[in-house]
C-alpha cells in the first residue's frame, strides 16, 4: 500500500548532483513524512489499542535507557562544574558554578544529550525492527490478519517514545546535577550546603518544565523517524541498513533544530 | 470457467508495473465460490504481485478486482480491513512474526484481529498446528527455532486459522518432503471441500496442481494464456502448457538470461 522509497539508490559522486538529489530528497518526503505523521497520529488515538505493544515499548525505549541517559547525565553534569570552575575562577566568579551546572543541565544538556543518545539507541533499533518486519513481509502479514500495522507497530512506538523521554530526561537532571554536586564538594572544595541552596535559589520551574517539553518532543522525533524509515525501508539488507541510518540521522538533526526553535519559544 | 453466479473472486484487466517494469499487462481471472483456481507459471512471472493485488498489500496500476461483486480496488481503509476478515493468506516466505511464539503467531488473528480470549485462541492454534502434522510441543518455541519447511506450515495454520472464507496460497508445499507436502495438499482440499472456502493458490508442483485444483490458470508475460479445468489440463493442446508440465527447457517459453 505504501510507495517504498529509493533507499536502496547509491548515493552519486558528483557533488553537485549530491546537494541537489538531497534538497529534492528532503522536499520530497517531507510531504511523506507529514502524511506519516498525520496518520500515527490518528491511529493512536482513534481504537483498536494495543496495550500489552505500549507496556513492551515503554520498557524498550524507556526502562532499557536508562544507563545510557544516566550515566551521560552524570558525566555531563561533573564535567560542567570542572569546566565552569575552572572558567570562572579568572573572574573571581566561582559561586556561580551551582547555577550554571542545574541551568544548563535542566534547561538543554539533559534534553539534548539523552534525546540524541536516544536516537542512536533506540532510533535505530525501531528502524531495524520495522524494516525487517517490511522486509521479511511480516508487515504485510499484519494486514491480512486483520490487524493495522499503524496501530499495532506505529502507535505504541511513536506514544512510548513521547512519554518515555521527558520521565528519563527528569531523572537525568537529577543525575545530571548530583553529578555537578559531587565535583564541587568533593574536589573543588564547596560547602554543600551552600552549594544546594545556590541550586534551588537559581532553578525555576519553567527551566526543568521546559526541559521536560523538548524532551517529549524529542521522543516523538526519535520514535517518529525510526518508524518512517523502518516502515520505508527499501528491499534486502542494504534497505534495512539505509533505514536505520537514516533513521538516526534524521532524527539527530530534527532534535538539533527543534531544541533551537524551542529555546527561542520558551525563552525569547 | 465461466459461471451464473458471481464468481467470488474477479479480476479485469489488471496491471502492475514497477517503474519500467511491466509485471502485469492485463490479467483477467475468475474464481467461482467454492472452487480452487491454481495459478501456474515461471518464477518471477507476477504470480505473487497478483496475489497481493488482491489483498491490497500493492495497488493496481489499472483495471478491476471484485470480491463478491464488489469492486474493492478504491475501497476505504475501514471497509479494507473489514474486507480483510475474509481472506487468509500464506506467504511465500511465511512471513512469521519472529518476536513472537509459534502458538501465538497461529493464533494472533483470532487474538489480536478478531479479540477472542487467549486461552480459546491456544487450543483452536494447537488443534491447527497439528493439523498440519507438526508436534504440539512446537506451539512454544520461536519461529527463528524452526527449519524452513516447519515455518511454512506454520504460516499455513496461521493462514487458515481464522477460518477464512478465501484463503490465498502462495506455494504452499514448496520446501516440504513430499510426503508432508500431501499433507498439506490434503489440508487445503479439506479447507474448500469440507469447510466451502475460496480457495487461490499459486504452486510450481505438478502434483499438488492434481490434487488441490478445480481450475488452473497459467500466467506468462503478465497475462493469462490459459486457463481451464483440471482435467482440460493435460489435452490442452497449449503448447505453453505442455512445456510446462512437462518441464522442458525448449518451447515456445523462453528464459530471458539477465
Ligand atoms: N515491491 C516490489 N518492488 C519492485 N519490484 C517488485 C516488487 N515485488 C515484485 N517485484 C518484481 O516483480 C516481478 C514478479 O515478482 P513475483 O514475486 O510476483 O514473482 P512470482 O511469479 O511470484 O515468482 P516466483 O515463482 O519466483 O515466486 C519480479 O521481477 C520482482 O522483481
Ligand atoms: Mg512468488
Amino acid at each position: 500500500m505504501t510507495a517504498h522509497s529509493n533507499q536502496n539508490q547509491k548515493p552519486s559522486l558528483n557533488i553537485f548532483q549530491m546537494v541537489g538529489a538531497a534538497l529534492l530528497n528532503l522536499f520530497e518526503k517531507t510531504g511523506a513524512i507529514t502524511r506519516f505523521i498525520g496518520l500515527s497520529l490518528y491511529h493512536i488515538v482513534t481504537p483498536t489499542y494495543f496495550p500489552s505493544q505500549l507496556w513492551r515499548q515503554l520498557k524498550d525505549i524507556g526502562y532499557y535507557s536508562l544507563p545510557v541517559v544516566g550515566m551521560t547525565a552524570l558525566f555531563t553534569g561533573m564535567v560542567l562544574a570542572l569546566q565552569s570552575y575552572t572558567g570562572f575562577t579568572r573572574f573571581n566568579a566561582e559561586g556561580a558554578v551551582a547555577s550554571v551546572v542545574v541551568l544548563s543541565v535542566t534547561r538543554e544538556l539533559a534534553p539534548v544529550l539523552a534525546g540524541l543518545m536516544v536516537a542512536g539507541r533506540v532510533g535505530a533499533s525501531i528502524a531495524a525492527e520495522i524494516g525487517t518486519m517490511r522486509v521479511t513481509e511480516q508487515i504485510d502479514a499484519l494486514t491480512t490478519l486483520s490487524v493495522n500495522p499503524y496501530k499495532y507497530l506505529i502507535a505504541p512506538r511513536v506514544l512510548a517514545g513521547a512519554i518515555t523521554l521527558p520521565i528519563l530526561v527528569l531523572i537525568g537532571d537529577i543525575i545530571g546535577v548530583y553529578g555537578g554536586y559531587i565535583v564541587s564538594v568533593y574536589k573543588l572544595g564547596f560547602n554543600p550546603n551552600n552549594y544546594i541552596s545556590q541550586t534551588w535559589d537559581i532553578l525555576e520551574s519553567m527551566d526543568v518544565i521546559s526541559g521536560l517539553v523538548k524532551a517529549g518532543a524529542f521522543g516523538f522525533i526519535v520514535s517518529i523517524m525510526g518508524c518512517y524509515h523502518g516502515y520505508n525501508s527499501g528491499r534486502g539488507a542494504q534497505g534495512v541498513g539505509n533505514a536505520t541510518t537514516n533513521a538516526v540521522v534524521s532524527a539527530s538533526i530534527l532534535i538539533l533544530i527543534f531544541n533551537y526553535l524551542l529555546t527561542q519559544v520558551f525563552f525569547s | 470457467m465461466s459461471t451464473i453466479e458471481t464468481p467470488k473472486i474477479k479480476l479485469t484487466g489488471v496491471k502492475k508495473a514497477f517503474g519500467n517494469n511491466h509485471i502485469l499487462r492485463g490479467v483477467d481471472l475468475e474464481v467461482p465460490a467454492g472452487k480452487s483456481l491454481v495459478v501456474i507459471g515461471g518464477s518471477g512471472t507476477g504470480k505473487s504481485v497478483t496475489l497481493k493485488c488482491i489483498l491490497g498489500l500493492l495497488k493496481p496500476d489499472a483495471g478491476t478486482i471484485e470480491i463478491d461483486g464488489q469492486d474493492i480496488t478504491n475501497i476505504s481503509a475501514k471497509e479494507r480491513d473489514q474486507l480483510m476478515l475474509k481472506f487468509g493468506m500464506l506467504f511465500q516466505g511465511a512471513a512469521l512474526f519472529d518476536s513472537i511464539k509459534i502458538w501465538e503467531n497461529v493464533a494472533f488473528g483470532l487474538i489480536q484481529g478478531r479479540r477472542m480470549n487467549r486461552k480459546e485462541a491456544r487450543e483452536i492454534a494447537i488443534a491447527k498446528i497439528k493439523a498440519v502434522g507438526l508436534k504440539p510441543e512446537v506451539a512454544d518455541l520461536y519461529p527463528a527455532e524452526l527449519s524452513g519447511g516447519m515455518q511454512k506450515r506454520v504460516g499455513l495454520a496461521r493462514a487458515v486459522a481464522t477460518s477464512p472464507e478465501i484463503i490465498f496460497f502462495d506455494e504452499p508445499t514448496t520446501g516440504l518432503d513430499p510426503i508432508m507436502a500431501d499433507v498439506i495438499n490434503n489440508l487445503i482440499v479439506e479447507q474448500v471441500k469440507e469447510i466451502g472456502a475460496t480457495a487461490l493458490s499459486i504452486t510450481h508442483d505438478m502434483g499438488s496442481v492434481r490434487k488441490i485444483a478445480d481450475y488452473v490458470a497459467m500466467i506468462h508475460e503478465g497475462q493469462i494464456i490459459w486457463h481451464g479445468s483440471v482435467e482440460e489440463l493435460d489435452n490442452s493442446g497449449n503448447e505453453y502448457i505442455e512445456q510446462f508440465i512437462h518441464g522442458r527447457a525448449d518451447g515456445p517459453i523462453t528464459r530471458r538470461v539477465a
